[in-house]
């Protein structure tokens, strides 16, 4: 399985998304530069954390028009696999891969701290090795988190089974129906502003997000696995 | 040469006469020097490069003589004092690169930016050594709490320093921070990044080859920041606050690209010389790159980006707009360094280039406007040995006895006051803000006696933390600079790493004060004592000389960064209690010590008497014997003794470990002094049970005084006197007070 970490100027969580992939799931993982304009030989887009641009406008509003981002939507339209983690989460809203907007977190400050979700849907490619209602310590780091939608929306996400993660306990930023992350409908494309990537390894503090990894690569081999089967 | 460059500028007659230069902060003497050196009288444009080359903070002037009393050498020391940052190494080909500096007067008067491009001068100090830099730290001063003008400093210094450090993805991983009146009106900010490098990667900030273009590479020169470097250098007074322009704006995202853009350049292996533009920008950049090689160095102002029009040469060269680097190649590889920049999306522009004269010549509209000789701006700054005298408050606490207080029968409610200090209270409303995690390698977060930052690929680890206790070196500088550089050794030992070396940041009131000249010198004998008998010698620093507010001078706060070597990460440990029933074993003395201590001022209200005194042998060998107990495993926690004695180490030991104690302390000494006194040289451990007796014998053997003073249980905390509880209480009611405090303040 190839995996491709997208680096846009100001992007900070792209080595981290790396060495996540090589560390739990020994895959092959490539630094794809906002530039290019080829994502067909990836199987697993991850747009990484950090502050595209500056994000001195709406964070992610001017990451959505790199020259990257028409492959993305390919990518995301064909089925693969993608996940936008803070940053890369923003990012995938503004550009209308998944419903909503970002806020400001209600304290009007950054937080960085565990934080406690309860998984929702395992039935994301990313959550498969999950309980759903399991409570899993996963880190945040971000000063705009508050997700926001309209009510519509929201009511729109819980009918098709969108939201993959809610925080539990406290809310941290302020979000709607306190979501933490969500997915779009056939459930190829996460964003998410906790950072699964900083909880692969007991040193850190955390292994609870190395199952995100372990679940797309799972995925991935079952749906290889039907196609060769089927072809 | 130009004499006049602007019919705005003063022409040189003009600057003779009216004595212009002393607006710049430069005296008549020096004045004279400057015309020796030129053969003629300076213009505009170089009596302003002059005045901030020779301004406190670029030249040392007034803190030379003092300087050249720390220890700088040593085994481990790769590079010293001199370039932008100091390297030590590591072993396997891998070294540290760290600094600390100070941006006190910007914060006090902008705390934003100040605070925000404190953090992103010192990230160019790293990364122009040719290091990643992979943590940030601070050490913070502001006044009391309850006063509005304190709360906006402290809270937007916070969010600059989170603003900034957040942006660039750099995790700040620890730091300290104390409240104190003493520090009202001039707060101190001093941040510190620390750099991973291979041995064969660092770089050095010269101008070598004549003939060798120079470039620059950032945002383009603005007016922002003019004389930042003079305004370093005086008092703060009511007039401060019309200084403002001189406080610069920091672009934490473009700092990323440079920096990015910076070390593919280098890892490219093209670059002859790299440094950056801190204070005084392009002058000082150019002038000690030019000086360090032997050479001269020619600049075409016309050539170098401007995002301001009709800016002069005096404006263009004491510019410190941030983010910008200057590097010297070879001709033939400008095509391959312009191509690195421009992945980046960077202007990188020929300026310059090195001459063999020995002069730094500004050409503008073709026109020369500035011919100095190079070593006069750098080298020949005339040295002050100032005068030195004892103050009398100094000789006037010899006097007081601070065990003279009425005995404090209520500790419980002492120990919840002490809690609630801002100083000692939980820092966690600071660190949440700072993203202390990224790049994934912090594997001891704030909050414990020192960060530990794991080495990608290795078993190592760095162990870092930041240490001052202004109260202490104010009663007695000699001791209290012992004590800060023990205390940092002690905090890094504790998380089991080797000292390897420090950076010191000496921040004091006006050197013109024989009083804090005398503060000054003592104060650099105790950092040197114990930079020697605890092997860590000094590898860089700062001065900021004339934190003075309308009460007098700042206390003497010369912060010490450490970092240590965690040779394994096995070795790594931290201060919260780890299970059920270990035993809690006390190392060191505990002595009656109130001078300068949290209790005294948050119970008596005075920082009066003399400080803890320490033995720096006893010192040594205390640390010694926990890091060999510590690497054989033997060591559940550890946590090192400081503001607030026993009662709040335990306390911390606790609510970290999530768990209780129950302990029984046999003293002679008043309850109360036991409890708070902050004697040295002391550090909580706990030991599984089965351990204790052959962790109590080791050290023992190493003739290092400890008691066996409980164990670790239950909820609660427990604290007895001999036969007397004293502190009874639920861990949860301390955290609570503990973890409030600040949160309560700020709103």
């Amino acid at each position: 399985m190839k995996f491709a970490v997208l680096v846009f100027p100001g992007s900070n969580c792209d080595i981290d998304c790396f060495k996540a992939v090589e560390d739990t799931i020994g895959q092959s993982v490539e630094y794809v530069w906002h530039t290019a304009t080829d994502l067909s030989p990836y199987d697993c887009i991850l747009i990484p954390g950090g502050f595209s641009y500056g994000d001195y406008l709406r964070c992610g509003a001017i990451a959505q028009f790199a020259p990257i981002m028409a492959e993305l939507k390919k990518a995301a339209d064909e089925g693969k696999y993608i996940l936008g983690i803070c940053n890369g989460f923003q990012i995938l809203l503004e550009a209308g891969l998944l419903p909503g907007a970002m806020l400001r977190n209600k304290s009007l400050k950054f937080r960085c701290h565990q934080a406690e979700l309860q998984v929702e849907t395992t039935r994301t490619v990313f959550t498969k090795d999950y309980r759903i209602g399991e409570i899993i310590d996963i880190p945040i780091a971000h000063g705009e988190g508050n997700y926001y939608c309209d009510e519509a929306t929201l009511q729109e996400l819980v009918e098709y089974d969108q939201i993959v993660f809610r925080y539990h306990g406290s809310n941290p930023n302020g979000s709607v129906d306190n979501i933490a992350g969500i997915c779009n409908k056939s459930g190829n494309v996460v964003g998410m502003m906790p950072h699964p990537e900083r909880a692969v390894s007991a040193i850190l503090g955390s292994e609870d997000g190395k199952r995100m990894f372990t679940s797309v690569l799972e995925a991935w081999r079952m749906n290889h696995g039907t196609a060769t089967i089927g072809s | 040469m130009a004499q006049q460059l602007s019919a705005l500028e003063p022409t040189s007659e003009q600057i003779a006469e009216q004595k212009i230069y002393k607006q710049m902060g430069v005296t008549d003497e020096e004045y004279g020097k400057i015309c020796g050196f030129l053969g003629r009288q300076p213009n505009y444009t170089e009596i302003g490069v002059f005045s901030v080359m020779w301004s406190e903070h670029c030249s040392y002037k007034n803190s030379k003589p003092v300087l050249r009393k720390f220890p700088t050498t040593g085994p481990q020391v790769l590079m010293g004092p001199g370039e932008g940052a100091g390297i030590v190494d590591i072993g396997d080909n891998q070294a540290i690169c760290f600094k600390i500096e100070s941006h006190n007067h910007p914060s006090a008067i902008e705390p934003f930016q100040g605070a925000a491009t404190g953090v992103g001068g010192i990230v160019r100090d790293i990364f122009s050594m040719g290091a990643r830099p992979v943590a940030l730290l601070n050490s913070l001063r502001f006044g009391k709490l309850d006063n509005d003008r304190v709360r906006y400093l402290f809270e937007h210094v916070v969010s600059g320093i989170a603003a900034y450090g957040n942006c660039i993805g750099i995790p700040t991983v620890g730091g300290e921070v104390m409240f104190d009146e003493s520090y009202e009106g001039n707060p101190l900010v001093n941040a510190m990044c620390v750099g991973i490098i291979d041995h064969d990667k660092i770089q050095k900030g010269v101008a070598k080859g004549v003939g060798n273009p120079v470039f620059y590479v950032g945002p383009a020169t603005g007016r922002d920041g003019i004389h930042g470097a003079t305004f370093a250098s005086e008092e703060l007074t009511d007039e401060s606050e019309a200084k403002r322009p001189a406080v610069q704006v920091g672009d934490p995202f473009m700092e990323k690209l440079v920096m990015e853009a910076c070390l593919d350049l280098i890892n490219s292996g093209i670059v002859i010389g790299i440094q950056d533009m801190g204070a005084a920008g392009l002058t000082s950049s150019s002038s000690e790159m030019a000086s360090k090689a032997g050479n001269g160095m020619e600049l075409h102002l016309d050539r170098v980006p401007q995002r301001e029009t009709n800016m002069t040469a005096y404006e263009m060269m004491l510019s410190e707009s941030q983010e910008r680097m200057l590097f010297v190649v070879l001709p033939e590889n400008e095509a391959k360094a312009k191509a690195i920049f421009e992945k980046w999306g960077l202007l990188c522009s020929n300026v310059g280039s090195v001459t063999d004269d020995g002069r730094l010549r500004i050409i503008q509209h073709g026109e020369v406007v500035a011919d100095m000789p190079v070593t006069a701006l750098v080298d020949e700054c005339p040295v002050y040995n100032k005068p030195s005298q004892v103050p009398v408050y100094y000789i006037e606490n010899s006097k007081i006895d601070t065990n003279r207080y009425d005995e404090v029968t209520d500790l419980q409610g002492a120990l919840e006051k002490v809690l609630a200090s801002p100083t000692v209270a939980s820092k966690e409303w600071i660190y949440n803000q700072y993203d202390h995690m990224v790049r994934t390698d912090t594997a001891v977060k704030p909050g414990s006696d020192a960060a530990v930052v794991l080495i990608r690929g290795t078993r190592k680890a760095i162990a870092m933390c930041t240490d001052c206790n202004g109260r202490y070196v104010y009663l007695d500088p000699e001791m209290g600079g012992r004590i800060a550089v023990a205390e940092a050794a002690r905090n890094v030992v504790c998380s089991g790493a080797e000292p390897l070396a420090i950076t010191d940041n000496l921040n004091f009131g006006s050197p013109e004060k024989p009083e804090i000249f005398w503060q000054l010198e003592k104060s650099a004998d105790g950092i040197s004592e114990a930079c020697i008998k605890l092997n860590a010698p000094v590898i860089g620093g700062n001065v900021s000389l004339y934190n003075e507010n309308a009460k007098g001078a700042i206390y003497p706060t010369p912060v010490i960064g450490m970092v240590g070597l965690v040779r394994d990460i096995d070795h790594i440990t931290t201060q919260g209690f780890k299970s059920e029933g270990d035993t809690i074993i006390l190392l060191g003395e505990t002595k009656p010590e109130l001078g300068g201590s949290e209790f005294q001022y948050m119970i008596h209200g005075v920082t009066e008497g003399r400080p803890p005194t320490i033995d720096l042998d006893v010192e040594a060998a205390m640390q010694d014997a926990l890091l060999g107990a510590i690497r054989n495993g033997w060591i559940a926690s550890a946590h090192d003794l400081s503001e607030g004695g026993i009662a709040v180490a335990l306390t911390e030991a606790c609510i970290s470990g999530e768990l209780g104690a129950d302990v029984t302390i046999s003293t002679e000494l008043r309850s109360d002094i036991a409890l708070f006194s902050e004697s040295q040289s002391r550090v909580i451990i706990s030991v599984k049970p089965e351990q204790a007796a052959k962790v109590s014998e080791w050290f023992a053997v190493k003739g290092v005084p400890h008691q066996t003073i409980g164990q670790v249980k239950g909820r609660h905390l427990t604290i007895r006197m001999n036969d007397t509880a004293v502190i009874q209480t639920a861990v949860e009611q301390l955290e609570k007070i503990w973890k409030d405090a600040i949160p309560c303040h700020m709103g």
